[in-house]
């Protein structure tokens, strides 16, 4: 089983400790995984601005890097669902078609289909999960309030795992951010008033991080509590499920 | 209501002025969301009724000129006159010949955001005649010379001190009264004078049945019945899009319809109407006013399921915390923001982009609309047709030329990086609309892709 890493842009930019992370939890558990180099951007910050017609581009780049693989595993709910609904290819829509099968965001990825079940991790701390939207409307990856249905929670199945660590509970289990993508920026009061509000609920809750599958996410709100001056911290979950004593 | 041409992001803005308002907004209507979750968990069937409505929707749609023709037969058949406006203006103007012909010139008037989108009141204004709303949130924001703000709650964005001014002011209330029964009194002896006298009440339309030619209108407060038992004639407007087949079929909207809105089982009043009484006269008037052309639209057809339930505003972490008057719209909200640009796009460029994607809309709405999926296409259709600003086109296509060539790509990076580290007030400045209230991520000295390199190759 050959699997492809997809680093988003800014993962790769700002948060590469989350992308070691993610790189040494798939190899510690045997697998055979490769970076291709010339990745850049799953044109998603295009798209969802309503210019989904100049991401040719990254779409092709994207079938080129990835298409050799029998899995795309990536650190990103929001990118990963981009793929799966958006990849397309002038030059090979057949291996477009057969990626947006076979692209997988980490969570999803180890309890489906590595189907992980036990992690050797340790992470003592309170830490607060935020349910990225499209990780979990788009994805699935855990229940939605909104509908009536059996709960359960893929990334909690993960973090229930972990040595030590303290889930604390949110008064508002699955409430955007207000990350948005450009929407942080065209829209900055509610995009502002969004994030503040979200991390007043785990902190209220005692949480020391705050966790996510997505770092979109997690920036977004890591801006607003360095703004305060919090000692909250964000880090994403491939950093706790890759935390050794 | 006419309103300014601010955008939706300078509206929210002026909304977030006062945040102790945002936050009691945001808490309201987040408290609707969760007597909206309480209820439909109660029903181990909610997901099949939704199913089973969305379907029911989705061959109305489909046959629509053929259950339209059914309805006008049947209700001629009982005694209703028939209408059909193609737009705004010849709804107006058809309410007014109505009107004229039995020489009135006052209307109470029950919910109908119909009335709004076609800016009813406002027509009938210019040409004499007095409308009062007589839903208690609707006579409010009409009080206060405002728009509703919400389809199902007209005034949910004002205070109850707020209406206290506003009925002490026209209603003649004690000045500093805001108790809420005593108010809703006031409005209720208010409201009772108008139903007495008027001749001509027109209500909205909830369903149509194209089976029996009824319709029936659902009201908590039962002012539809009110206003339209007493007067001579009853108009009812209706959007072509609120027809249902059969009879039968009100036994899965009605369970869905309140509990989506309030998390009540089912609204206090569902009326059915169907022949005029003895001496009195039914009008019903069937308008398209742009659903033919939405229902032409493919990726936005089933928009034209909705039941004007407001579950999508009451979810939705923008409308929140923008209030419902930053959308400029009758409808405001996610559901408002794919219908509007249908109406005139140019207008209303904004709205899909007021939105995260984030997807409750889409799972609270009763009827299964891919509201925020809609949002995503309207914004291509938008930038297709032109409303994009220059400043963003040129950031995009910018953009889409440095992550579409590697090399460049890890050269605006580094370079972006190394900016950031040794010049921090380059990207740190009030210019930055992230960093007018967010810090920036720290940048690393070493990309991922950079530690790759030196660590596994």
């Amino acid at each position: 089983m050959r699997i492809g890493l997809f680093i988003p842009c800014y993962v790769d930019q700002f948060y590469p400790k989350a992308a070691i992370a993610t790189l040494q939890l798939l190899e510690k558990l045997g697998l055979d995984v490769d970076f291709p180099l010339r990745q850049t951007c799953c044109g998603q910050p295009m798209a969802n601005s309503g210019f989904e017609h100049l991401t040719g581009g990254c779409n092709e780049l994207f079938v080129d890097n990835f298409a050799a693989f029998d899995y795309i595993v990536c650190p990103s709910g929001s990118c990963t669902l981009h793929i799966k609904q958006h990849l397309h290819s002038h030059k090979n829509e057949a291996a477009a078609t057969a990626i947006r099968g076979k692209v997988y965001e980490l969570v999803e990825f180890l309890t489906d289909i590595i189907k992980v079940k036990h992690l050797e991790a340790s992470f003592p701390h309170k830490v607060g999960l935020h349910q990225s939207c499209h990780g979990q409307r788009g994805l699935h990856l855990s229940q939605m309030t909104e509908l009536v249905a059996a709960p359960y929670s893929k990334p909690m199945q993960l973090l229930n795992m972990v040595k030590g660590i303290n889930m604390v509970p949110l008064k508002r289990a699955d409430e955007c951010c207000g990350f948005g993508g450009t929407f942080c920026v065209t829209e900055e009061a509610v995009s502002v008033k969004m994030g503040k509000d979200r991390v007043e609920d785990h902190v209220v809750a005692g949480a020391e991080y705050i966790t996510a599958a997505d770092l979109s996410c997690l920036m977004h709100m890591e801006g607003i509590l360095r703004r305060q001056n919090s000692p909250v911290k964000v880090i994403h979950i491939a950093q706790i499920l890759n935390a050794a004593l | 209501m006419k309103q300014s041409t601010m955008d939706h992001a300078a509206r929210a803005n002026d909304f977030n002025r006062d945040e102790e308002r945002v936050n009691w907004h945001d808490e309201t209507l987040w408290w609707i969301r969760q007597k909206r979750d309480l209820s439909v968990n109660r029903l181990p069937e909610w997901e099949e009724l939704r199913e089973a409505a969305s379907q029911i929707k989705h061959n109305a749609l489909s046959n629509l000129h053929g259950y339209l023709q059914a309805f006008e037969a049947n209700a001629i058949a009982n005694g209703v006159k028939v209408h059909w406006a193609a737009n705004a203006d010849e709804h107006n103007r058809i309410v007014h010949n109505i009107l004229k012909s039995h020489g009135i010139n006052r209307m109470v008037k029950s919910k109908s955001m119909l009335t709004e989108e076609c800016h009813l009141n406002d027509y009938l204004a210019e040409n004499g005649i007095e409308v009062i709303d007589s839903d208690l949130g609707e006579r409010i924001v009409q009080l206060a010379n405002e728009p509703p703000s919400h389809i199902v709650l007209p005034c949910i964005h004002k205070k109850k001190g707020e209406i206290g001014d506003l009925f002490h002011r026209h209603l003649g209330s004690a000045e500093g009264e805001t108790d809420p029964q005593v108010l809703t009194e006031t409005a209720r002896q208010h409201l009772r004078e108008v139903f007495l006298t008027r001749k001509a009440a027109l209500t909205g339309v909830n369903f149509a049945v194209a089976e029996t030619g009824e319709f029936v209108v659902c009201t908590n407060e039962g002012n539809a019945d009110m206003g339209a038992h007493l007067a001579d004639v009853h108009i009812a407007a209706m959007g072509i899009e609120k027809i249902i087949p059969l009879r039968k079929h009100l036994s899965i909207f009605l369970r869905l319809l309140t509990r989506s809105a309030t998390g009540q089982p089912i609204t206090t009043y569902s009326s059915h109407f169907k022949t005029p009484a003895a001496g009195k006269e039914m009008h019903v008037i069937l308008v398209d006013n742009g659903r033919s052309t939405q229902l032409g639209r493919e990726d936005f057809r089933n928009s034209l399921k909705c039941i004007r339930c407001g579950a999508c505003m009451n979810t939705c972490p923008v409308y929140r915390r923008s209030g419902g008057h930053s959308y400029h719209s009758a409808i405001a909200g996610p559901i408002g923001s794919i219908l509007a640009p249908n109406l005139d796009m140019k207008q209303h460029a904004d709205l899909p982009f007021a939105s995260t994607l984030c997807g409750s809309c889409s799972n609270v709405c009763p009827v299964k609309i891919d509201i925020h999926d809609q949002l995503y296409k309207w914004r291509q259709v938008i930038v297709k047709e032109g409303y994009a600003p220059e400043a963003k086109k040129l950031m995009m296509k910018g953009m889409a030329l440095t992550l579409s060539s590697p090399a460049f790509y890890r050269f605006a990076g580094k370079a972006g990086r190394t900016v950031m580290r040794l010049a921090p007030f380059a990207a740190g400045n009030k210019l930055n609309p992230w960093y007018n209230q967010r810090d920036m991520p720290e940048a690393p000295a070493q990309s991922f892709a950079e530690w790759y390199k030196k660590n596994r190759l």
